[in-house]
């Protein structure tokens, strides 16, 4: 989980890729879509989209001629893993409480 | 798409009706801080005991932010709750993914079983949420990270 985090964050940090994941994030888009939206060209375009592909933000699907560019729902799998953790914080957190109103009595 | 559900068990040594009591009205005292969604830190959380009943936090400047409603309150055996929060742990009252308390005896005490399922819905939404706050997951991301700054 850290690790995953870890490439996600630093594939966000670059301010570029951000942008770019976010123009995925309000709908699916092609490179020429994207790169005609943001003042970057085209195969830098494409090299940020590779990166944040490997980090698990983004997926592609051939659709043509073109691969368009979506969020990953894999991406979720991290979401999981930190509610995951939340939830096991919490329930030691009640576990605690509750063995220790036991002990008060 | 589906995801599996997140289920996680504690053991208490309290029996089945205490730890409910203690869960459901004492979640305000057990809480960790900090694990919150509202402007300043709570002072309470809320589940009110019954059908349709709100669960919320009430914040140290008085604020009442929504977390969800209650599905099922079956004393003391099970308590279903609809947890209206988004990926990117924000009120959304058009999201409910589901949060199952589970009290069963075990031994002199009550094994508990928290289970928060159809985590799905979170993607069915992702690209809404994406657009409403610039991306879910930079939102989470910020959230853990902000999370593991408190920790070091």
């Amino acid at each position: 989980m850290a690790n995953r985090i870890a490439v996600a964050l630093t594939a966000l940090a670059d301010p570029t890729r951000r942008a770019i994941f976010e123009r995925v994030g309000a709908g699916p888009a092609a490179v020429g879509q994207i790169a005609a939206a943001l003042p970057v060209s085209r195969p830098a375009v494409s090299q940020h989209l590779k990166v944040l592909k490997e980090a698990g933000l983004v997926t592609d699907t051939p659709e043509g001629t073109r691969r368009v560019y979506r969020l990953d729902p894999r991406g979720l799998g991290a979401l999981r893993e930190w509610l995951d953790g939340f939830w096991g914080d919490q329930l030691a957190a009640f576990r605690d409480f509750a063995d220790g109103q036991e002990n008060a009595r | 798409m589906t995801i599996a559900p997140i289920v996680q068990s504690v053991t208490v040594a309290v029996p089945p009706d205490r730890a409910f009591v203690l869960f459901t009205g004492s979640i305000g005292r057990w809480w960790k801080r900090g694990m919150t969604i509202g402007a300043k830190p709570h002072e309470d959380v809320v589940i009110e005991p019954f059908v349709g009943g709100r669960w919320f936090e009430r914040d140290e400047d008085g604020a009442e932010v929504d977390w969800g409603r209650v599905l099922a309150w079956e004393p003391p055996g099970r308590v279903l709750l609809g947890w209206q929060i988004d990926a990117a742990f924000r009120p959304d009252p058009d999201l409910t993914t589901e949060v199952e308390v589970t009290f069963v005896p075990d031994g002199n005490g009550t094994s508990v079983t928290l289970t928060h399922r159809h985590l799905e819905r979170f993607g069915e939404s992702a690209e809404r949420i994406a657009a409403q706050l610039g991306g879910g997951w930079p939102g989470l991301l910020q959230l853990f990270a902000d999370l593991t700054m408190e920790d070091a």
